[in-house]
């Protein structure tokens, strides 16, 4: 579904992201461990040609990210509150991008039926707009909106920070159901060694710009990375 | 801010010097009695400035909340530091000046210092008063259709309140004891506001950011334009939800008396008739250079999500050409009460509007795809521009939307006669229409090619 060739980000000096080659097949769940300044964002904002690479390329399904804007209609993303429209209220929101992604009201109403559980009252009827939602309101409301008009491909940066423990748990059981469509393929990054080994099968740690290990997740798992951070 | 501050800086005291004289040269009266006699109206303009503009001193206390100091301290040093504001000292370029001119001109210098400081105690009112009352929408937007009305009145000589304020601010010179009242008064709103502010320090108090009631809004009737429907839908919202936005509305229907300046004569330099056209220009397109210039900046706070959906820029574009034009009709219809001044002035203003959908409205948008100033559209901040604004190329975009329309009226007027000019200028406005959708390819190319830096710019917080 995605494969990178020789992919680096630079500014001036300093080099944040080197990736050499990396493939991530379709309908794989793929987690992105890092300490701060490993360049996960970046590697995220170059899927997303929000950024230029400075070599190399990212080809999304056949088609290369900062050549074609054709990966758009199968893509979605929520990475930080600046895909959040701030004064609409969480319902407006939701329309907003189901007219952009070509789905109707009922289409739209459909989805966040399903995920009543997951807003866990917060979210809908509120009279509130975006903005005066607290940051992990907020953040449900920019996860559910990725999952709006069947993407094939969904990337969530830090999709468990600030999140509430319930939500949490609700949130991995999302994951792993989206990871058993082998159409979807999603790709998270996260702090958290625990949730992101639980729902990812493979997971790839980054430090400093660069691929340091790719590995299927196994029951070891957690005890490597932990092996890995903690030394 | 600072070119803001700088000017007025410069209007004030050329004003505080000059004003004596060109009042005395007019001959309506004593300045000094002229000047109390609209000084109601400038306490009030200040005061609706300072809603809209000055800073409140809460917002940055709460890191003071937990810190080792009393409580009162924090009152004190917040309530402190906006009587530093420049909102309160911009007013001694005037009046300082105008004070020396008085005394020179041998008015008793004790009665011009009563005089001084009685109005100066006013606008530390205003300053506090201001504080009280800020966010109070409630008490405001009544405040300023009842200044307009009064404004009105007096102008048409059915009423005039300065009969009954002027005496007041007289007094203050006539016996300079007075001036201790306003001072007596201004003691009472710094304690109210003081203790106002004591009791409410918490935040859930007084330092909660006031949240209002959300309700979704639907307007299903959009829904047949399609894809553009839905960029119209979310500009209405955003017009309508926002501090920022809704202060730019504001600015379009100042810009709609902006022709007083021009058909009353009151300016000499203006009474050229190729001034008319741009008087035109401006009084319909208000909304169209206060809003438009700033397209796509207002969706700045979001526009990584815009740049990763499948979005049509040509659609984008349209939503926001239309809102422009749509304003820009509004405008001239209201602008109608210019027909009391002849049809020749209202017809220039219906030129001109024409001149604005057609040609203005997309050059207005292709100059904004050259401005990459992100807006914060919870706060009035950086509202009256900004030095990014001004580039090269907008000002070159400049030169067709303000330049050509006057060129071209006064080759009409003075090769032929004066309908011909407003023949001309309407004629140019249908013929810039055909070369919108090339504008828009052009705008949309812009938009592709600086989308990386765009993105950079918008990410810039300050």
């Amino acid at each position: 579904m995605i494969t990178v060739h020789d992919l680096t980000k630079t500014y001036g000096t300093q080099t944040v992201l080197n990736i050499e080659s990396l493939e991530i097949p379709k309908g794989q769940s793929f987690g992105l461990v890092g300490n701060n300044g490993a360049g996960k964002t970046t590697f995220f904002s170059l899927l997303l040609d929000l950024i230029q690479p400075t070599t190399g390329k990212i080809i999304n399904n056949e088609v290369q990210v900062d050549i074609s804007e054709a990966w758009k209609p199968f893509t979605s993303a929520f990475i930080d509150e600046t895909f959040l429209i701030g004064y609409l209220t969480p319902e407006e929101y939701f329309y907003f991008i189901g007219e952009l992604r070509g789905q109707n009201k009922a289409d739209v109403d459909g989805l966040i039926a399903t995920f009543e559980n997951f807003f866990h009252g917060e979210i809908l009827g509120q009279k509130k707009y975006l903005r005066d939602l607290s940051k992990g309101n907020q953040k449900k409301v920019g996860i559910v909106a990725a999952f709006i008009g069947n993407p094939e491909v969904i990337i969530l940066d830090e999709p468990f920070a600030n999140l509430d423990p319930t939500t949490q748990i609700r949130l991995k059981q999302i994951i792993k159901d989206l990871s058993e469509n082998r159409d979807v393929t999603v790709l998270v990054s996260s702090h958290d060694l625990i949730h992101v080994t639980e729902v990812c099968e493979r997971i790839v740690v980054l430090n400093k710009g660069e691929i340091v290990k790719d590995i299927e997740t196994s029951p070891q798992t957690l005890k490597e990375l932990e092996t890995f951070f903690g030394g | 801010m600072i070119f803001g501050a700088l000017y007025f800086i410069v209007v004030f005291l050329a004003l505080g010097v000059g004003s004596f004289f060109i009042i005395e040269d007019a001959n309506i009266g004593d300045p000094l009695r002229v000047v109390n006699q609209f000084i109601i109206y400038y306490l009030l303009m200040d005061l609706y400035a300072r809603y809209m503009f000055q800073k409140m001193p809460i917002m940055n206390i709460k890191p003071l909340l937990y810190m080792p100091f009393k409580k009162s301290a924090v009152v004190k040093y917040s309530l402190g530091k906006t009587v530093l504001s420049f909102f309160n000292w911009m007013h001694a370029f005037f009046f300082v000046p105008f004070s020396i001119v008085l005394i020179i001109q041998d008015y008793d210098p004790i009665s011009v210092i009563g005089w001084h400081v009685g109005l100066m105690a006013l606008f530390y009112c205003n300053n506090f008063i201001n504080i009280m009352m800020n966010n109070q929408d409630k008490i405001f937007y009544p405040m300023v259709v009842i200044l307009a009305v009064l404004g009105l009145c007096q102008y048409n000589g059915w009423f005039d309140v300065t009969i009954y304020t002027a005496p007041i601010f007289d007094s203050f010179f006539d016996t300079p004891w007075s001036a201790t009242l306003p001072i007596l008064a201004l003691i009472g709103l710094v304690y109210a506001s003081f203790s106002y502010f004591k009791k409410h320090m918490y935040l859930d108090g007084g330092l909660a950011t006031k949240h209002t009631e959300a309700k979704t809004e639907d307007y299903t009737w959009l829904n047949r334009f399609g894809n553009l429907g839905t960029f119209l839908k979310n500009d209405i919202k955003l017009i309508k939800r926002n501090k920022r936005s809704k202060t730019t509305v504001l600015l379009s229907v100042l810009f709609l008396f902006y022709g007083f300046i021009f058909f009353t004569n009151s300016l000499e330099v203006y009474e050229g008739p190729v001034w008319r056209i741009f008087a035109g220009i401006f009084v319909s397109g208000g909304f169209l250079f206060s809003f438009g210039q700033f397209v796509p900046s207002w969706d700045s706070s979001y526009y990584p999500l815009m740049m990763s959906q499948n979005i049509k820029y040509s659609e984008y574009l349209t939503s926001k050409w239309y809102l422009i034009i749509i304003a820009t009709a509004i405008s001239t219809v209201i602008a109608s009460f210019y027909l009391y001044f002849g049809w020749e002035v209202y017809m220039a203003i219906v030129v001109g509007a024409i001149y604005n959908m057609g040609v203005n409205s997309y050059l207005v948008l292709w100059g904004g795809a050259y401005i990459k100033t992100p807006i914060d559209l919870t706060s009035n901040k950086k509202a009256f521009g900004d030095k990014q604004a001004f580039n090269i190329k907008t000002l070159i975009i400049t030169i067709p939307k303000l330049v050509l329309p006057l060129a071209v009226y006064a080759a009409g007027h003075y090769l032929i006669n004066p309908t011909a000019g407003y023949i001309a200028v309407a004629l140019a406005g249908v013929v810039g229409y055909l070369f919108k959708d090339a504008v828009f390819r052009k705008i949309e190319a812009i938009y592709k090619r600086e989308k990386y830096k765009t993105l950079l710019a918008y990410k810039q917080k300050d």
